[in-house]
């Protein structure tokens, strides 16, 4: 068994890649446990530092600091009633929040975690994630039809419109960034005679990465300042593409429309949410693994001095240093709940949160202590600072929610459509052009 | 706004004919209990027509059964995010009356404590201004500013919304202990958050896009309107009643008066902005010049003005607030009729909105800074 | 053509080819949907019910596509035809007042010569197969999936650069006279 375990973990490729089913369902439900993992921290990190940002404290009585908040919500949207329109047409009522989330989990399914730990890597796969996404919209479509009222289908058909338009700006740079995989260290197009694979250029994510570590740079500082230029057109239609602030106008409150998931509620909607953060993920990963180097660390190809540690370390000082951040973000973790737990009133109606708190720390310190044994320490480094770059994405959405006002539909469309289409143009173009002349 | 439903039953978004949309009136804002009937082509808007009266509570008719003492609360009610100015004109209307003048420290305080009133207005105009627009964060942040000036308001009269500050003939309540350095303090502390206000929105891109050239109103229409305030003062129009009519002792202070261009809502933000710097200005001239003296002048026990009308206007932060009130010789006014800002400046709405997209109607009924207790009374 | 394909994938290493799994039974369970769907398509009272079959039809084409190691034509397929055309269709669908479509009679008059011209068509693709049998190799090819996007890259910007242009200027003129018409005449 484990002899088993351990031939599997030796493998150099994807369990997709392998053909080897078992482990490619374990890998599914791990990406679906994780997103929906995810989701909830989303949850309450947005709350959270929303109110940080508003000056106030945002969720603090259930459970410590809040922490136990989407659990609650969670409850809560489970036992809601289920109320269905009347006159809704009810077999696409009931499919569309299912199918939203199910191209929402599909598109995870070539996320490059790591050279190893993704579910399966398709020669497509960045097409097969944007092709996905696209499916998603008419989920959105179905809702605010199947709605049965005015108002949701108005917004519905904005609110995908709105997709639409931004996933064309999202293609174009998208291409930008293929075309760079297909070139060598100095910028040259290859003949894929020369290339690695054989293959000049790549459409699969893993591919993707690799050739950002083949050529030693991560694609957005690459041809200055053009990579950087496709990144930001990027980081803008993305933020555009999962409805959110401040391109959010189909599902404000304040606004005529209320939205595609006005008549949903109860667990319904929460299958919205949990697409609508999904596909933040997806997206994110995405631009992670198009531009900032997937699961590379920052100066992957500079080793640093040797360090020899008997059974515990052998090789250059900054991949140690690298090595040990995960256990360093866990310790730091547990160190922030221990000092909440010290600056905690000491009464004895809060004796329970202290105690849970506390033992929430301690929790977070185990799986620090976890995350230095070497056999850990090692897999885990690259599904880490994965995490941690789609982690930042998600709190540049955050910041956003809080800082920028609406844009109002028409001008939504116009950026769209008159600044992100023709700038994602002449990126191309002006890619294709260095990598030929350079 | 929940649109009502049933509208437009079996006509097809495809027909170009016009589409009545109803506002209703309920608002996720607080501008109060307005209902808004919009004619829409397409995303045009092609005229409006407002339905108010939610909030009629007949204080006019009230007014005619309370003596002028007791009719004092029932002011602050009116504009009740701005309880002071309605005060200052009630009291400076029937001190006209009774031909008497507060005396000059009543004045002062009565100075201070409407301008910082006007900050308080404009602060939370902002903020929920803010909020129409999408941007969540500056809300939280007028509201800790106007905690500030809702503490001292506590402080001195016991309310902090519907303060009841003035009386007929000058002050009743002395400046409590340490007030004028709270008062500075105070100033202090607004004058870089009013600078964080405008770094987070005056530049900003989005902001622009949402408000310039957004329910334009040129000066001419806004005098046949008859609107006034800071949406008169942006069209380019130099009037403030401080300036222009001054009373209770404005003329001592040295402010400027705001004003703008185009009289889009981008100028009637840049307006209200530059409002509460001066207000800061007024606040501290008047606490450096506060002087010693009786805050209440000799007034009667028993108020009875003689018979005879008068109309006294003074500068709320929503434009000209008037009282119009006549004396049939008795202890109860015979009619008190009073100029809402609100109300005749919501009546610009039509002009503004005429021609623009449905997302801006909800920016400009925001930018008129309305309260629906002074429009309905 | 397919030799060279085949000399390629053996260069290319072995690395991006899986085994078939179960090839028959995947063939027949998408070719029933997509049959079964596309029935759904015309006989489905509600507009935007025939556009979700279709959608489900066209699904199943994109993963027979993948079958047959044509990955690049399948995600496209799923991204232009189900995830962009077919979004259009439920747009103008919805829009259209769907009282009156629902009312509408739905198989008209001359049904008996429309099942016969179906019954004729379906003789002459019938003969055609009989006929035609031995051009189709007996075993499918094993192309590597990785040659699918270089080939079609290749072919549209090599050998077949001068209708790709003239497909794109098709595109364009459709695109301006869709433009034109949608144009309110004020």
């Amino acid at each position: 068994m484990l002899q088993y375990f351990q031939s599997y973990l030796r493998q150099p490729v994807t369990p997709g890649e392998a053909g080897n089913y078992l482990w490619a369902t374990i890998y599914v439900l791990a990406v679906i446990i994780g997103v929906s993992l995810v989701v909830l921290t989303m949850n309450w990190g947005e709350r959270k530092a929303l109110a940080h940002m508003q000056i106030r404290l945002g969720p603090m009585r259930v459970g410590p600091h809040g922490l136990l908040q989407p659990i609650a919500d969670a409850i809560k949207l489970l036992i809601k009633e289920d109320i269905v329109p009347a006159g809704a047409d009810k077999p696409v009522f009931w499919l569309a929040p299912v199918a939203v989330v199910i191209t929402a989990w599909t598109t995870l399914l070539v996320v490059p975690f790591g050279r190893t730990h993704a579910i399966t890597d398709m020669n497509i796969g960045i097409l097969f994630m944007l092709g996905t996404s696209s499916l998603g919209v008419m989920g959105i479509v179905m809702a605010g039809w199947s709605s049965n009222s005015h108002y949701p289908l108005l917004g519905s058909l904005r609110s995908s419109a709105q997709m639409v338009s931004y996933e064309v700006a999202m293609g174009l740079t998208v291409v930008s960034a293929i075309l760079m995989t297909a070139m060598n260290d100095s910028g040259m197009y290859l003949r894929h005679a020369e290339s690695a694979n054989g293959l000049a250029g790549t459409l699969s994510m893993i591919g993707i990465v690799q050739a950002q570590a083949t050529q030693g740079t991560w694609f957005v500082f690459k041809f200055f300042p053009l990579g950087l230029i496709a990144f930001g057109i990027f980081a803008v239609a993305m933020v555009a593409e999962t409805n959110r602030a401040p391109f959010d106008l189909p599902e404000a409150e304040s606004e005529l429309v209320a939205g595609f998931h006005t008549e949903y509620s109860g667990f319904r909607w929460s299958l919205f949410m949990l697409a609508e953060y999904s596909g933040m993920v997806a997206v994110s990963s995405i631009a992670v693994t198009l531009w900032l180097g997937g699961w590379l660390r920052p100066f992957a190809t500079v080793h640093g001095r040797r360090i020899e540690i008997p059974h515990y370390w052998q090789g250059g000082a900054l991949d140690f240093a690298s090595a040990l951040l995960p256990a360093l973000l866990f310790f730091g973790l547990a160190l922030a709940c221990f000092l909440a737990v010290a600056r905690m009133p000491k009464l004895s109606v809060f004796r329970l949160q202290t105690v849970g708190l506390a033992l929430f720390g301690a929790l977070l310190g185990f799986v620090g202590v976890v995350l230095l044994a070497p056999p850990v320490r090692d897999r885990v480094q690259d599904v880490f600072w994965f995490g941690a770059k789609v982690a930042v994405f998600m709190y540049l959405y955050i910041w956003y929610r809080a800082t920028f006002p609406r844009y109002r539909f028409d001008q939504l469309m116009r950026v769209g459509w008159k600044v992100l289409l023709p700038a994602g143009l002449a990126v191309l173009i002006a890619t294709a052009v260095v990598g030929v002349v350079l | 706004m929940k649109p009502s439903s049933g509208d437009g039953a079996g006509r097809t978004f495809l027909d170009s004919s016009e589409l009545v949309l109803n506002m209703g009136p309920q608002h996720p804002s607080t501008h109060g209990v307005l209902r808004v009937i919009l004619k829409l082509d397409g995303e045009k808007v092609l005229g409006t027509e407002c339905i108010i009266g939610y909030l009629h509570r007949g204080v006019e008719k009230i007014a005619e059964n309370r003596t002028y003492a007791q009719f004092n609360p029932y002011v602050d009610r009116m504009d009740y995010v701005a309880a002071v100015s309605n005060g200052l004109g009630y009291c400076l209307a029937v001190e006209k009356l009774l031909n008497v003048e507060a005396p000059p420290r009543a004045q002062h305080l009565r100075v201070i404590l409407a301008e910082l009133n006007r900050i308080a207005s404009h602060v939370l105009w902002l903020g929920t201004h803010a909020l129409d627009i999408g941007a969540m964060t500056p809300l939280f942040y007028t509201f800790r500013d106007r905690e500030e000036i809702l503490k001292i308001f506590e402080k001195y009269c016991g309310a902090r919304l519907t303060t009841h500050a003035f009386r007929i003939g000058g002050c009743i309540y002395e400046a409590y202990e340490g007030m004028e350095q709270e008062v500075l303090q105070f100033c202090d502390f607004v004058l870089p958050k009013i600078d964080e206000y405008e770094q987070l929105l005056t530049t900003n891109r989005i902001w622009l896009d949402r408000t310039r050239g957004v329910g334009p109103l040129n000066g001419r229409d806004c005098i046949a309107l008859g609107v006034t305030g800071p949406v008169l003062r942006a069209s380019g129009v130099k009037w403030d009643l401080r300036k222009a009519q001054p009373y209770s002792g404005y003329e001592q202070f040295d402010f400027e008066v705001p004003i703008g261009e185009n009289g889009d809502t981008y100028d009637r933000y840049l307006v209200r902005i530059a409002e509460m710097r001066q207000s800061v200005r007024i606040v501290r001239q008047a606490v450096a010049s506060l002087p010693q003296g009786p805050i209440m002048a000799k007034v009667p026990k028993v108020i009875k003005p003689p018979a005879g009308e008068v109309y006294v206007s003074v500068e709320a932060p929503k434009g000209e607030l008037g009282y119009f009130v006549v004396s049939d010789g008795s202890t109860q006014p015979y009619r008190v009729r009073v100029r809402p800002p609100s109300f005749v400046n919501l009546q610009a709405l039509d002009t503004m909105v005429k021609g623009q997209m449905v997302a801006d109607v909800v920016a400009v009924i925001g930018t008129l800074d309305i309260v629906l207790g002074e429009v309905d009374r | 053509m397919s030799m060279a394909v085949a000399l390629l994938a053996a260069e290319a290493g072995a690395g991006q080819t899986m085994t078939p799994v179960a090839t028959g039974f995947f063939f027949y369970l998408l070719s029933a949907l997509a049959i079964i769907s596309a029935i759904l398509v015309i006989t489905r009272r509600n507009p935007v019910h025939c556009a979700l079959s279709l959608i489900v039809t066209l699904l199943s084409l994109a993963s027979l596509f993948l079958m047959l190691y044509a990955p690049f034509v399948a995600g496209v397929q799923i991204m232009v035809y189900a995830g962009g055309i077919m979004v259009l269709f439920l747009f103008v669908i919805m829009l259209v007042n769907l009282e009156r479509a629902l009312k509408e009679e739905q198989f008209n008059k001359q049904w008996l010569a429309g099942v016969a011209v179906a019954l004729g068509l379906g003789a002459l693709f019938f003969v055609v197969y009989r006929n035609g049998q031995n051009l189709f190799p007996g075993t499918p090819l094993e192309l590597p999936e990785a040659q699918n996007t270089q080939q079609i890259g290749l072919g549209l910007y090599q050998n077949y650069l001068l209708p790709f242009e003239i497909a794109s200027l098709l595109l364009l003129v459709a695109i301006v006279g869709a433009v034109v018409m949608a144009k309110k005449r004020s």
